[in-house]
């Protein structure tokens, strides 16, 4: 019994994204791609007119099993944008809170006919699973999955920094916090190692940065100040109160004293570092007002680029799809 | 009923046996092998010519599911199966609904097993009531309605000091003890292996030290309580060693493994398929060559199927959503054989692993084709090319990755104390 | 066939001017499709009377082969004011099967409703597969099979005729 692994079964045959799941597998030319049409949607979003027919009379279904007005409505907004019909369904609050299990959901969302989910689940391979099981050519998009994967955040991230920075050769980049519960962080290290940046290195205590994401490609510091030392990009990782619950982590004092990016921690990066965070933020816990609002901040471009890039995903995908039905049904024809 | 296996190549790794012999069975034992007894006039020849002879398996953990989720399996599909697959005994957990920690349910249970009429079956008592870790269970009285031992299956005792109570109890009856060496705490809501896969794919670990601090603590409690013990489905490099040491320095303990923790390693979660979540789950690959070892230096002594069938629903969510357990039982044989193909382990020390390892991990008279033994024995062919589909499986459960797969070796019949079984007359 | 691009072009010019008079046309935008579209409507722009400066346009978000061929790697600047009640002059540099004419008339409606858009084609290749037509033409040029023309710029604009 072969089963397919995301990195296979979200591309088509020709090698294109035909879903976007995770960028584990994918190569340093559909990742560029992706960043050079965000690109275009970029300057498309600095119009009067900010709608492309794209996806015109495209039925897009955001399937939030996890709540995230955030990311949702930059999803919805992308789509829109893109001219598709948006449908929003918090299914955390219907059904399968009453125990419907994830496939009926799904089989009930047949009769709807979309052309393509946008996922939020908080179990890792939950995208994949939907990606399986629900009818052909359907594009699923991974809005984030448990601990293992939020492919459109990293690529936004990725951009920002290629905006900022010009390009990724040379780059010392610095992810701080609670990496163990972070699917972005994950999403993250195959992303800077792919478009090869020439160090990645992650920062924090032992209990949230175990030692097997060495294996990932990824040098581990426990110290702040060793690990932002010639640091060109710096993201910061939102801590979460529950970790306090798990013995993860004393206090969220003690965090922000030891890993917390100041003015005076900040100082020990590079002179023209550049400082991301996922959001939203926790100030006063994982970076001070000063550097978020401040000048090495690029936190409100992440928000931008974040529409971008998820433009180019769904367009992406969706041609992906299309692509792969039409190379079917001639082949089908011949 | 006379009955004479003729020609076939008799393998038997109780008595250092494997040569092309005849053997005797007279009503439900075996009376002789390679002489024929003087005046045997056989009822039934059988024509045992390029087949392999051997002891009927023996599986120490086989999840029968009834009573109580019967939409799993039932008493008589999973001895039906385990007929199939050669097998004579098997053991099946406590962990049925109800629980069997009252005499009836094990009655119960070998009632509706010798109605089906397929296989032995020996049910594991529970250790305490409900396996809740709290009370003890009757155990004397679920050991006199015929229960082989008692266990905890992997729930955890409530404290160090229940459990050590317990182990005093059932060592002053002299019962065998299987314990499932798990930290519950270490291993809480993990579905894999705490590894690189499971840190790359978000899935939640269960580290080594769930296995190995458990282990540590039940062999002081061993050492300490004399009881009889056996340690079921070990999946670490360093339970080995530990269980290595404990036994160089005396201490007489037995071990099995899952035949899955032999073949797959936690790689396989790349897929995200829940027909790999398993618990214990598939661990590195030192761990599984580790394994390995123990199989061939003798420190685990049996290897069994783990056999949980499950409904197609089951598996059938994201990974961490799906029940644990994988059904293989049915080609428990061939599977096994890959170890041998893979030049691992030699045939006689795997099938004595299946064989007659079990019945001394149990302390039971079985196994082996010894005269005077029941005539439990299975007529294997082992080049037989099959494949193992869904329409002709016998199991109810459809979750194992080895299902619809191609297979080279095939039970042709199996005789439980004399009578055929399989296929049924 | 007649390749001699500047005479094209400046002949071109000439009917645009007389056209915009005829038509009662004033201060209309002349907008130019990405790439060749561009270089010609710079040179006609000259010509024309008008304040408003040369807008661009890239049509690969309205192409109607977005099923079969995807989204097209590079998008340049679509650079386009209000077009709400503008005449608009429509330069392209060469005319085929009249989609892109398609695509670009999408895009200009998306920025307003113009007054009038009125289309000019440098070569028309007279193989349309759409109701559209060009109000000025450079050139009509019949091609066989195996001929491509290709136009390159913008310094210096030249023109090339292909055998494949």
């Amino acid at each position: 019994m072969v089963r397919s692994e995301p990195r296979a079964l979200q591309l088509n045959d020709q090698g294109q994204l035909k879903h976007f799941l995770t960028l584990d597998g994918l190569n340093k030319a559909i990742l560029t791609d992706i960043l050079d049409k965000a690109d275009s949607f970029l300057s498309m979003g600095e119009q009067s007119v900010k709608k492309v027919p794209l996806l015109r009379g495209k039925t897009v279904v955001n399937l939030f099993f996890e709540n995230s007005t955030r990311t949702r409505t930059t999803f919805e907004l992308a789509a829109k944008r893109l001219s598709a019909d948006v449908i929003n369904l918090n299914i955390e609050t219907s059904a399968t809170s009453k125990g419907e299990s994830l496939m009926d959901t799904l089989q009930n969302l047949e009769a709807m006919q979309s052309d393509m989910f946008i996922v939020r689940h908080c179990e890792s391979g939950a995208a994949h699973f939907i990606a399986e099981h629900c009818t052909p050519n359907v594009a699923v998009i991974n809005a984030g999955d448990g601990q293992h994967s939020h492919p459109t955040q990293a690529m936004l991230d990725m951009l920002t920094i290629r905006r900022s920075k010009g390009q990724f050769e040379g780059l010392k980049v610095a992810i701080v916090g609670d990496i163990l519960h972070s699917r972005v962080a994950r999403s993250q290290i195959h992303a800077l190692n792919t478009l090869g940046v020439d160090e990645v290195r992650l920062i924090g205590p032992k209990t949230l940065v175990p030692s097997f994401f060495k294996e990932m490609g990824a040098k581990v510091f426990y110290e702040l100040e060793q690990g932002l030392k010639d640091v060109d990009v710096i993201i910061m990782l939102r801590l979460q109160k529950e970790r306090m619950q798990g013995a993860l982590l004393p206090s969220e004092s003690e965090f922000y004293r030891l890993y917390g990016l100041t003015e005076s921690s900040l100082a020990w990066a590079k002179a023209d570092a550049i400082v991301m965070h996922p959001g939203p933020i926790n100030r006063g816990v994982e970076i001070s007002s000063e550097v978020a609002d401040g000048k090495h901040s690029v936190i409100l471009n992440q928000v931008t680029n974040g529409i971008a890039v998820r433009m180019a995903v769904l367009s992406i995908a969706m041609s992906g799809q299309l692509q792969n039905k039409e190379k079917n049904e001639t082949g089908a024809n011949t | 009923m006379k009955i004479l296996i003729k020609n076939g190549q008799v393998i038997d790794p109780s008595q250092d046996l494997n040569t092309v012999t005849d053997l005797y069975i007279e009503d439900e034992k075996i009376v002789a092998i390679g002489q024929s007894p003087s005046d045997f006039q056989a009822d039934n020849i059988v024509d045992a010519t390029g087949l392999w002879v051997l002891p009927g398996l023996i599986d120490l953990s086989v999840s029968l599911r009834e009573p109580g989720y019967t939409q799993k399996g039932t008493i008589a599909s999973e001895t039906y199966a385990a007929a199939a697959a050669g097998i004579t005994t098997l053991v099946c957990p406590p962990d049925t609904s109800p629980i069997v920690d009252t005499p009836a349910v094990a009655a119960l249970i070998q009632d509706k097993a010798f109605e089906a009429g397929r296989t032995n079956v020996l049910p594991i008592g529970a250790l305490t009531q409900g396996l809740e870790g709290k009370k003890l269970s009757n155990m004397v009285a679920l050991t006199e309605a015929g229960c082989i031992a008692v266990s905890n299956h992997r729930h955890p005792l409530a404290n160090t000091k229940i459990l050590s109570r317990a182990l005093e109890y059932a060592a002053t009856h002299d019962l065998l003890v299987i314990f499932h060496a798990d930290e519950h705490h270490l291993s809480n809501e993990g579905c894999a292996h705490e590894g690189l896969i499971s840190t790359m794919h978000g899935l939640k670990g269960i580290p080594e030290t769930a296995e190995t601090i458990a282990l540590a603590r039940d062999l002081i409690l061993i050492q300490k309580t004399g009881v009889k013990a056996h340690f079921a489905r070990i999946s670490c490099a360093k339970s080995v060693e530990m269980i290595a040491d404990a036994k160089a320095q005396g201490l007489d303990v037995t071990a099995d493994v899952a035949l899955h923790n032999l073949l797959l390693t936690d790689d396989v979660l790349s897929s995200f398929d829940g027909h790999y979540h398993v618990l214990p789950p598939l661990r590195s690959d030192e761990d599984r060559l580790t394994l390995i070892e123990g199989i061939k230096s003798g420190v685990i002594s049996a290897i069994c199927s783990d056999h949980q069938p499950h409904e197609k629903m089951a598996k059938v969510a994201p990974f961490a959503a799906t029940e644990p357990g994988m059904a293989n039982m049915e080609v428990l044989l061939p599977l096994s054989m890959l170890l041998v193909d893979e030049g691992d382990i030699k045939l006689s020390t795997l099938l004595n692993c299946l064989t007659q390892g079990p019945a001394n991990c149990l302390g039971i008279d079985a196994g082996t084709l010894k005269v005077g033994s029941y005539a439990d024995l299975v007529l294997f062919n082992s080049t037989l090319k099959w494949t193992w589909s869904e329409e002709t499986k016998r199991t109810k459960g459809t979750n194992s990755p080895w299902l619809n797969e191609a297979f080279s070796g095939k039970t042709i019949t199996t005789y439980l104390a004399g009578k055929q079984v399989f296929p049924f007359v | 066939m007649n390749l001699d691009l500047e005479r094209t072009l400046e002949k071109m010019s000439q009917e645009l001017v007389a056209y915009c008079a005829h038509k009662n046309i004033e201060n209309p935008i002349v907008v130019g499709i990405h790439s060749g579209g561009v270089w010609v409507a710079e040179r006609l722009l000259a010509s024309v009377n008008t304040s408003e400066p040369l807008a661009t346009l890239d049509i690969s978000f309205y192409r109607d082969d977005f099923t079969r061929a995807g989204l097209h790697p590079k998008v340049k600047q679509t650079l386009l004011p209000s077009t709400e009640n503008r005449h608009i002059i429509l330069v392209d540099d060469v005319l085929m099967s009249g989609r892109t004419i398609r695509a670009a008339m999408n895009e200009i409606f998306d920025f307003g409703r113009p007054s009038s858009i009125s289309l000019a084609i440098l070569y028309d290749l007279d193989k349309s597969e759409l109701p559209i037509k060009a109000d000025i033409v450079g050139e009509v040029i019949h091609l066989d099979s195996k001929q491509k023309i290709k136009l390159s710029g913008p310094e210096p604009l030249a023109v090339s005729l292909i055998q494949t």
